[in-house]
């Protein structure tokens, strides 16, 4: 493993119930990089993630992960009429910490509030979790991740359901966080937001490439990743783009 | 306001339906939130056969009470281990053999009269050992929830992120389950097996109508319970209606306040859970 690597992967695989739903990823990710996890619904994202939060074992290959790794999720999954506010959300953080008897005190809420203002909600720490937008939930849960002083963040489809300038926002967030140091993984659909980013892993059940966006991403690739779903536009010379049902769609 | 405060039943009563109710209102808001109810009451019915057993040999009900609760949990968990069967089939299918057992032996020609006692409880003659049993309840609430407050916090938010902060909930959902059950066993011997969900589900769906936060809705939810309770006894004293059932149904008018006094304090309020299902 380099020296400086928080995650180095060879040969995976994992899955349920003894039976690999993704197999032969071998990637390495490094501080300040922003990896996409791209591949098509039921091709093994959430698994990987899983793999690399530690909730499943390899059942072959090696993992090795040196960070602290926290998950932000999609929103939809919490309780949305939950009676907790964005600090509750975000103090949650501070549980890895400590002992099972203990709840967050008073330095974690600080701390909790400190990660708010971090991602811009200061001012709304106050508000009820629910009562949020998709971006501002989105960007309370990378705060409670903050809080969990993860240095690598795997957020899942973090940019489904969200208009263009929570979107924007979300993306300037991930390049400050990367830019201080953590690794970022990104399961997403969004091509033309991938190749903005620094390492793009394609995975259809076992990995069919990775490495740079613009070494990797080409309409064979893409083809093996997404299977015929890609439509090759007139003059994009050969990068190709997903077809729109493969947007805002839960892995 | 006094003269039902001179009669020693009526203040034992008040006693032990604002120990009950401390323990029911606290515990009732993490109810409603994980979305309990069913369990809550399949809970209660399932003490009944242990009550009767406790009954028939002259046992303190509390004795026939526990182990009974006891088994039905570990049923109900061992059902649904059956492939294809889910835990509402597993909790329909334990509840209704261990309900049915009950009222076997309950209406069996040599049981004694006065059994259907257990059905709707005795909130007017609270025993010695049943004040002393809510006493204890009382305390070990409180600080069960307190030390997992954090994690059930957690864990109801989203119990997957929840595994990965270390919030371990499936040791957390136990933990309020078997405090679920100590409350559930002190309390139906006084409100009895068909109303006692009702003090652990509506004062907690009252609150959630009132405020967005856990703490003053474990507050209000307490102080709902404890309030109903007083006016169900005093209706009940003054009526001469049953005490449970007096009990339950102040309850059910508090609930159905809450609905109006929500929407003017939070014009938002439409989103809450929709926990009146259970108790309607």
């Amino acid at each position: 493993m380099p020296a400086e690597a928080l995650i180095e992967a060879a040969g995976l695989a994992a899955g349920y119930d003894g039976r690999p739903a993704i197999s032969g990823v071998s990637f390495c990710l490094r501080p300040g990089e922003r990896m996409a996890l791209l591949g098509p619904n039921g091709g093994g994202k959430t698994t990987l993630l899983r793999a690399l939060l530690g909730e499943l074992r390899p059942l072959t290959g090696e993992l090795r992960v040196g960070a602290r790794c926290a998950t932000v999720p999609q929103t939809e999954r919490s309780q949305l009429d939950y009676p907790v506010s964005a600090l509750d959300v975000a103090a949650m953080g501070a549980l890895s910490r400590l002992p099972w008897w203990r709840r967050p005190g008073r330095r974690d809420r600080e701390a909790a509030m400190d990660a708010l203002g971090q991602v811009g909600l200061g001012d709304l720490a106050r508000e009820t979790f629910g009562k949020l937008s998709g971006g501002q939930r989105q960007r309370v849960l990378i705060a409670r991740s903050l809080v969990q002083d993860a240095r690598v963040l795997l957020l899942d489809e973090p940019f489904s359901g969200l208009d263009r300038p929570s979107s924007e926002r979300l993306e300037a967030l991930i390049g400050a966080l990367a830019a201080e140091g953590r690794g970022v993984v990104i399961a997403t659909h969004d091509l033309e937001q991938v190749r903005r980013w620094d390492s793009v892993l394609c995975l259809n059940g076992s990995q069919v490439a990775v490495g740079a966006p613009d070494d990797v991403l080409d309409l064979g690739v893409l083809e093996a990743t997404y299977g015929g779903a890609i439509v090759e536009l007139p003059g994009s010379a050969g990068r190709g783009i997903l077809p729109p049902h493969h947007h805002h769609h839960r892995s | 306001m006094i003269e039902p405060l001179q009669d020693e039943f009526m203040r034992r009563a008040i006693a032990e339906m604002t120990l009950i109710a401390i323990a029911g209102g606290a515990l009732g808001c993490w109810v409603v939130l994980y979305r309990l109810s069913y369990a809550a009451e399949s809970l209660a019915h399932s003490v009944f056969p242990g009550l009767v057993l406790a009954a028939l040999t002259g046992v303190p009900l509390l004795i026939g009470g526990a182990p009974a609760i006891l088994l039905a949990a570990l049923a109900i968990a061992a059902v649904a281990r059956v492939p294809g069967v889910s835990r509402e089939v597993a909790v329909g299918v334990v509840v209704t053999t261990l309900f049915g057992l009950g009222a076997l032996l309950a209406l069996s020609p040599d049981s004694p009269p006065g059994l259907q006692g257990l059905l709707f409880g005795d909130i007017l003659g609270p025993s010695d050992a049943d004040l002393i049993a809510a006493g204890m309840l009382v305390p070990a609430v409180a600080v069960g929830l307190s030390l997992i407050h954090g994690r059930l916090l957690a864990t109801g938010f989203d119990r997957v992120a929840a595994r990965s902060l270390g919030a371990s909930p499936g040791t957390t959902e136990i933990v309020l389950m078997m405090l679920l059950a100590a409350a559930i066993v002190v309390a139906v011997q006084g409100l009895g097996n068909l109303l006692v969900v009702a003090v652990f589900v509506g004062p907690a769906a009252a609150a959630r109508q009132l405020t967005e936060r856990i703490v003053p809705m474990m507050a209000l939810s307490v102080a709902i319970a404890a309030i109903a309770g007083l006016a169900g006894l005093y209706v009940s004293y003054y009526a001469g209606t049953a005490g449970g059932a007096s009990v339950a149904a102040a309850i059910v008018v508090t609930y159905l306040l809450s609905l109006p006094v929500g929407r003017l304090v939070s014009p938002g309020g439409e989103k809450r859970p929709p926990a009146v299902a259970t108790i309607v």
